[in-house]
Formats: C-alpha cells, structure tokens, sequence
C-alpha cells in the first residue's frame, strides 16, 4: 500500500495542521507516516505545502505526477499544484479564493474560478470542489477550512484509517476553544463529499 | 509540561525531525543547550527554551554561532554534555571556533548539529558542511529520518566522550521538517555540576602546545575510523553487481526507487549514516562485491570523492559515478522520481515516469504568483517609505546594502530597497566599501537581532575607520524571521524571560556613533525629517527605526487591532501607494470604471501609517466597522 497526499494552501489555511492530523491518526492506527512542511512563510502570505506520504516508501516528498491526492485549501493554488497530479488523482479542493499580492494590485488577473475547476477535472481522476470557506464559516470558525477538506477527505473512503481515527486525533491534538467548530466542520466537510452536486468528476468517471 | 519530556520507553510518536534531536538530546541527559535561530534548524532551540522554563536544562539564545558554540565548548571542557544548534551558514560564523575546538577536544560529550538547506528554501547560500567534517576532522553523523535524528543525537554525545571529540550532526531541511514516526527512549539522568579540571597545557592553543594536539587529533581518526566501521548506522544491504552509495536523506530515494523498481536483486547498497570518518573497511566490502557504483548524494560529491580514493588504494577499478552530466546535479535538493529517473537511466532499467501535468499550459497562460510580502503594519514598510520619499524629495539616489531578515523581504518591488546583501552583517562593512569606492549616496539597512549577531565589531570599524553612510537600525525588538526569539536588545519579552536587555541605543552611542537618531517610523512627519538631516550629514549616521514586530506584539500582549482605515475618495490616476508602500492589506477594487484602491478591513493592521500622507483614506469610525 502507498498512498501520497499532497496539501497545499495559502499561510494561515492551517495547511500544517491538517497534515499533522492525518499523521498522528496514521501513527495510531499503527501505519509509518512520513509528513514533510515548508516553513516561515505562512505569515507572509506565500504558499504553504506539506505532504503525507503512507506506506513502505521511506521519502516524505511527493514529485510531480506522483501524488494520489491533492487537498487544496485555495482554488488557485489547487490548480498550481495539479504539476503533483497524475490522471488517477484525486482532488478535493476548495472553491474559495485567497487573491495573491500581484492579482490585488491589478498586475495579474486572477482566473475564473469556475473555469479552473472545469479544467482541473479533464486532467485527474476525480474532483470533489465545494466553498469550504463557506462550510467552515457555518461551522463557527472561518479558520476551520483544514477541518472541512479532512472530513470530505475521510468520507471518499481513500484513507487506510476509519474517520474516526482523524476524529480522535483532533480531539487529542487540537485547541479545546475550538473543538465544537472543528467538529463541526469536519462534518459539513463529510456530508459535501456525499452530495453528488460537489463531484466535478467522480472517480472511474 | 513539554511533550517532549512525556512519554515512555517504547511509545510511538509523530515527532518533527528537529523534535527528535532534542529528545535525543534529553534522553542523553544533556546540560546546556545553546543556538542562534536558523532555519530549518530553528525548532530545536524554541523547544528546548520551553524545556529550560520546566527543568533544569540551561538553555540560551546566544548572540551568534560562534558565542553558541563556545558557550557550549565551555560547559563541555567541565564535563557537561552541551548541545549547539545552528543553520548550515551559521556554522561558518563558528567555524573559527570549530577548528580550534577539534585540537582542545571535550570532555562532556558536545554534539553541534548543522542544519543544511539544499535549494535555498530559507538561507543564502547552499553550501554542503559535510566538508566541514573533513576539514575539522570530526566525526559526523547524518540522519535520513526523525527516528534516525533521536537515535544519531542520543548516541553522539557518547560518542564524543569516548573520542574526546565534538560530533556533527549533519541534517538537511528534510529532516528537520519532516515528521514521522519515532520510538522514545528513556530521559536520561539529570547532570550535577561539572568540574573544569586545570590541565592548560592541552586545553590552552599556543604553537607548543597546538602541535602536540594536532597530532593527538589525528592519532584519534584512527579509533574513529574504527567506530564508524563497527557502526550501527552505516549499513551494507544486498549483494547485486550494482553499486549504488547513498548518505541523508539521498538514502530514502534510493531505497524507494530499489523497491518500486523492483532492483533488490541486482543492488548492493551501502547506506551510510557515519560519515566521517568513512568507514573504509566496509566500502572495500562494498566495492568487492559490485562491478560499477552510483554514488546518489545532494550537492557536493563528498562520499564520491572519497569513494574513489579507497577504490584506488584498494585496486577497484570499475566505474565510480556521481555527479555529472545526465547524472546527479550539485544545485538543490533532489526528489524520489529524479533518483529513480536518473538510476533507471544509468543501469538501463525500464522506466516510464508519470507525465507532469503543466497547469501554466492547462490554463493557457502563467499562473498568477503568490510571493511572500511584509506583513500589513509592518514597521520595516514605514521606514523604507518613508526613506524612499526623502530620497525622492532631496533628489538623490541610494545605493542599499541589506542584511537577513525579515526586511530583506524589501527586495521585492514596488519597495525595492536592496541592492547588496551577503551574509549576516554584511550589510555595514559592505556600505562602508561602496561608499569609499564611490561618490554616491549609501543607505545601509539592519535589524536589531542581526544587529547583535555581527553588527557590533563592523560598527566599531566603520567609526574608527571615517566611513561614510547612513546606517538605518530597523529594531522591530525581536528575531521576527525565525518566529520571535529573543535577543539582547529586546525589551517585550515573554513572561519569565531572564535575559538582561541591553538597550541598542546605548550600544550604537557606545560604539562611538555621535549621529544617532531614534525615530518611531509610524510616525511619518517626524521620521521624514529625521531621515532628511540624517541623509544631509556626512560621516557614520545611524537612524534606528524602533517600533515593536505587530504580530509578536499582538501575540505577546494580546492588544487588539487598534481601528480600521478605508480609501474614501477617487484615486484617479494616483497609483502612489501601489508604486511606493506596497501594503497587502490594500487592493485595487475589481470592475472598477477607473483605478480605486480599497483596504481590506480583514487585513489591514490599524497602524495609521498610510493615512499619514494618502488624503483618500480616513479612519473607519466603530460604529461603520
């Protein structure tokens, strides 16, 4: 079994979070995670990445064309990390867009939303898009993006671990302020993986 | 209670590599514990702060490398085990310590680790300090995992009581920052006090004595040598005809490629783990059983190089390749599908990479850039405006000399306020170069920790010597880049903080420097003026621009955002805080008839500094918010 997932986000997504979660329920259900991060420049509004490798490959880094999953926290950094991607792979991404430096000063344009993910689903295997943004302000917390895309992540039955296991691992790992709102949003972010209207491509589709 | 002290033996956790050397380090009973912050090396002295609030660990931030590394020295030489952390480059700030120190030796065990970044992900240079082994002639260990990171630590500080020597412990951004799985051991004793035993004429380097401890240094690489070869850490697996040598976290991707490419069989792989001295009893075992080897290894050919000196002395005369062109590069970090791409196409194995998707081709055009920015509220921001306009008004141009840190990120246009930058506290002496080559107009800019790290001594130089240019001292008070660590000249400190601060107006004034201003540059009028005199003088001048890092105000102090600012008239063409200020807070409003900036109410800090000198923009009253 190898299973290659690959975040990606914008500084304070709680991109990190996410992928330190999906390790420590990894490690309790006696797998041997390998979570690789890039550092320092959340607060500065760069890209966040971080990659959760599974199984007997000894490397945390995913090359191109190799991840099995792409959890995007930002739409257009999704679409930048589609370079991971392979025809199999499956994308959860949030529709929600963080406008860069270049795009808010009328230097770059910004592509349609809409039409990046029309174009995402004719390069991998799958795509479930939905406003996580949206979902996690709903849930209480407009920080809770992380928990939304790990609660459709659980619920496409892609991970070797029960949703519980991510469950317990937010329970244990994260601050106590927040629990209900986390919860809550990984639930919202669970049932959007259940609606057949977020799936721009199904898997096998 | 730091998670790092719980815990049993046997238990599993998901530690970070850096995470993993401190418990390595506490399970060794380490003492002291010093650091200069440094990414990717950065965690190990922010844990162990923690550790030293709740145990008796003494740890310090220490003003550079070189003070880490001889505060550690010191605790060594009385018999404690120290530990000191530093960034790849830092080590060439302790370098003239390091040297030295492999003559004296240790008596506690002292295991210095150097923290490498392959691609440059945070650093200015990526230079490969396994030669600093060589050069040293210390022995080095280099973990390819967490678990690897505790075990190499934990094992190191024993190793350097038995040599008597201080041991690498060389890492690299990807094990640093990777977690994964590690198996804890048992917290080791705590130490009781040391002893310093007077012995000065091994411990004291005049010539006499530095000659007999050179050679005592090298009658030791032998017994060194002979621990390497005897070593848990390097590892023979395999007997195929094909060599292939790997040491880091090289070693993950050449086993990886093995096992997908299904090659176990026709493989012989020396993994290496103890890397100085090289064990070369077991690469003679190694080269016997291959016909032609592939040395897989990040930047430098360091285990090519030597590979090929015992294959000569021990008449191998097949093949040894490393890098090279349709090889392995010496620029960056590699990743698992370059390794298997490049071994694949070296043994003629077949091997069908996935196709990369290119989202610029995808989408048609280049996908928008998401560079890193100054914050919103930023104090660096303010005093580059506010120098670019008094540049502006007085008609000159500057020649910027910079420094590292997080204003460095003033590179980036529309502020573009560096033109020169080497190394920690470059900025100073180079200003002083340009400025003695040249008729023209040198501002140099530094911060208050790099200040402290190397600011002192080229200071001092530039009084004494006459030079001329203005030095502006962006004091946000604290280590803002790494994630806030203290320094000496830092006065908002984190509750039981015990650090003495020393205040840096003192200390430039002290140094001899007689044109000193201190501005706050949120204070936009008087800080424009300050910069204008200071810019019409001749001589050293320095402008300290102090005015607290906001998001480690806010942190410290929880102080709430103090109100919200909003542009309230038409812009037209202005486009002046688009082409000078540059605040993320503020964009241009989208389907807009004609070009209108707006401020993010999410995003903008509350600093006021723009209202200073745009009249478009006008504080929002509470009620509106």
């Amino acid at each position: 079994m190898s299973l290659r997932i690959y975040c990606t986000g914008v500084g304070g997504q709680g991109t990190l979070l996410a992928s330190r979660l999906l390790g420590e329920a990894a490690l309790a259900a006696g797998l041997d995670p390998k979570v690789s991060e890039t550092h320092g420049m959340a607060q500065r509004g760069g890209v966040v990445v971080s990659t959760v490798v599974l199984g007997d490959l000894k490397s945390p880094l995913i090359s191109p064309g190799e991840a099995d999953v792409i959890l995007g926290f930002e739409a257009l950094e999704a679409f930048r990390a589609l370079d991971r991607g392979h025809a199999g792979t499956l994308v959860i991404a949030n529709t929600a867009a963080i406008v860069p430096y270049p795009v808010a000063t009328g230097q770059k344009q910004y592509p349609e939303v809409g039409r990046l993910m029309d174009l995402m689903a004719q390069q991998v295997g799958a795509l479930l898009a939905f406003d996580a943004g949206a979902l996690a302000r709903r849930a209480g917390s407009p920080l809770a993006v992380n928990m939304v895309l790990l609660g459709a992540l659980a619920a496409t039955d892609t991970l070797p671990f029960p949703a519980e296991s991510l469950l317990a691992a937010i329970r244990s790992c994260t601050n106590p302020k927040f629990l209900e709102a986390n919860l809550k949003a990984f639930d919202y972010g669970a049932a959007a993986a259940r609606d057949e209207g977020s799936w721009r491509r199904r898997p096998g589709g | 209670m730091s998670e790092l002290l719980a815990g049993k033996k046997g238990e599993r956790r998901l530690l970070l590599g850096n995470e993993a050397i401190v418990r390595g380090a506490l399970e060794a009973g380490v003492a002291l514990v010093t650091t200069y912050p440094g990414t990717p090396a950065s965690e190990i002295g922010d844990r162990c702060y923690e550790i030293s609030r709740q145990t008796d660990l003494y740890f310090e931030y220490s003003t550079n490398e070189k003070v880490a590394l001889e505060v550690a020295a010191g605790a060594a030489a009385a018999g404690w085990r120290a530990l000191c952390a530093m960034k790849h480059v830092g080590l060439n700030v302790a370098a003239d310590t390091l040297m030295t120190l492999a003559y004296v030796g240790v008596k506690g065990g002292l295991v210095i680790v150097s923290a490498d970044d392959p691609s440059l992900f945070s650093s200015q240079n990526e230079q490969d300090n396994r030669y600093y082994a060589k050069m040293a002639a210390l022995p080095m260990l280099e973990p390819a995992s967490p678990q690897e990171a505790l075990e190499m630590t934990r094992a190191g500080f024993q190793l350097s009581e038995d040599l008597g020597l201080p041991v690498i412990l060389r890492t690299t951004t990807r094990v640093n920052h990777t977690r994964g799985a590690v198996t804890l051991g048992v917290l080791g004793p705590r130490p009781g006090p040391g002893h310093f035993v007077k012995d000065p004429f091994r411990q004291v380097m005049v010539p006499a004595v530095a000659r007999q401890a050179h050679a005592r240094l090298l009658a030791a690489q032998g017994p060194a040598r002979a621990r390497a070869g005897a070593s848990p850490f390097n590892k023979l697996t395999g007997s195929g005809p094909w060599g292939l040598v790997a040491s880091g976290v090289s070693r993950n991707y050449v086993a990886d490629t093995v096992q997908e490419l299904g090659l176990a069989d026709r493989v012989s792989f020396l993994s290496l783990g103890f890397t100085h001295p090289l064990p070369e009893d077991l690469m003679g075992r190694f080269l016997a059983q291959v016909e032609q080897v592939l040395v897989v290894e990040e930047l430098e050919p360091y285990l090519e190089e030597n590979l090929k000196a015992v294959a000569q002395a021990r008449g191998f005369t097949g093949p040894i390749r490393g890098k090279g062109e349709g090889l392995f590069s010496r620029l960056y970090e590699y990743h698992p599908k370059l390794v298997k791409e490049t071994i694949a196409r070296h043994f003629g194995v077949a091997y069908e990479a996935p196709v990369a998707i290119s989202p610029d081709a995808v989408l048609g055009v280049p996908l928008p850039d998401r560079p890193p920015n100054l914050c919103p509220g930023c104090p660096h921001r303010a005093m580059y405006y506010s120098v670019k306009m008094a540049l502006k008004d007085l008609g000159l141009e500057g020649v910027f000399p910079t420094d590292i840190g997080c204003y460095t990120l003033g590179l980036l246009p529309p502020l573009s306020m560096a033109d020169f930058l080497i190394c920690m506290g470059s900025s100073i002496s180079t200003a002083a170069g340009i400025s003695r080559a040249t008729d023209q107009q040198v501002v140099a800019f530094i911060g208050d920790s790099t200040f402290f790290h190397a600011g002192l001594p080229a200071l001092a130089n530039a009084v004494h010597q006459g030079h001329d240019f203005l030095l502006v001292i962006l004091d946000n008070g604290t280590t803002a880049m790494t994630g806030s660590q203290p320094h000496p000249g830092v006065t908002l400190t984190p509750p039981g903080y015990p650090g003495r601060p020393i205040p840096l107006a003192g200390v430039v004034r002290g140094l001899g420097a007689e044109q000193v201003w201190v501005v706050n540059p949120f204070k936009f009028k008087d800080t424009l003026t300050a910069t204008k005199e200071a810019l019409a003088a001749a001589g050293v001048r320095v402008l300290i621009s102090q005015a607290p890092c906001h998001l480690y105000e806010q942190r410290l102090t929880g102080k709430k955002r103090r109100g919200r600012f909003q542009v309230v008239d038409k812009c037209g063409e202005c486009r002046h805080c688009l082409e000078y200020f540059g605040c993320p807070a503020m964009y241009l409003k989208p389907g807009a008839e004609s070009p209108q900036m707006l401020i993010d109410h999410d995003l903008c800090s509350g600093c006021a500094f723009c209202v200073q000198w745009c009249e478009c923009i006008r504080p929002v009253k509470k009620s509106e918010l």
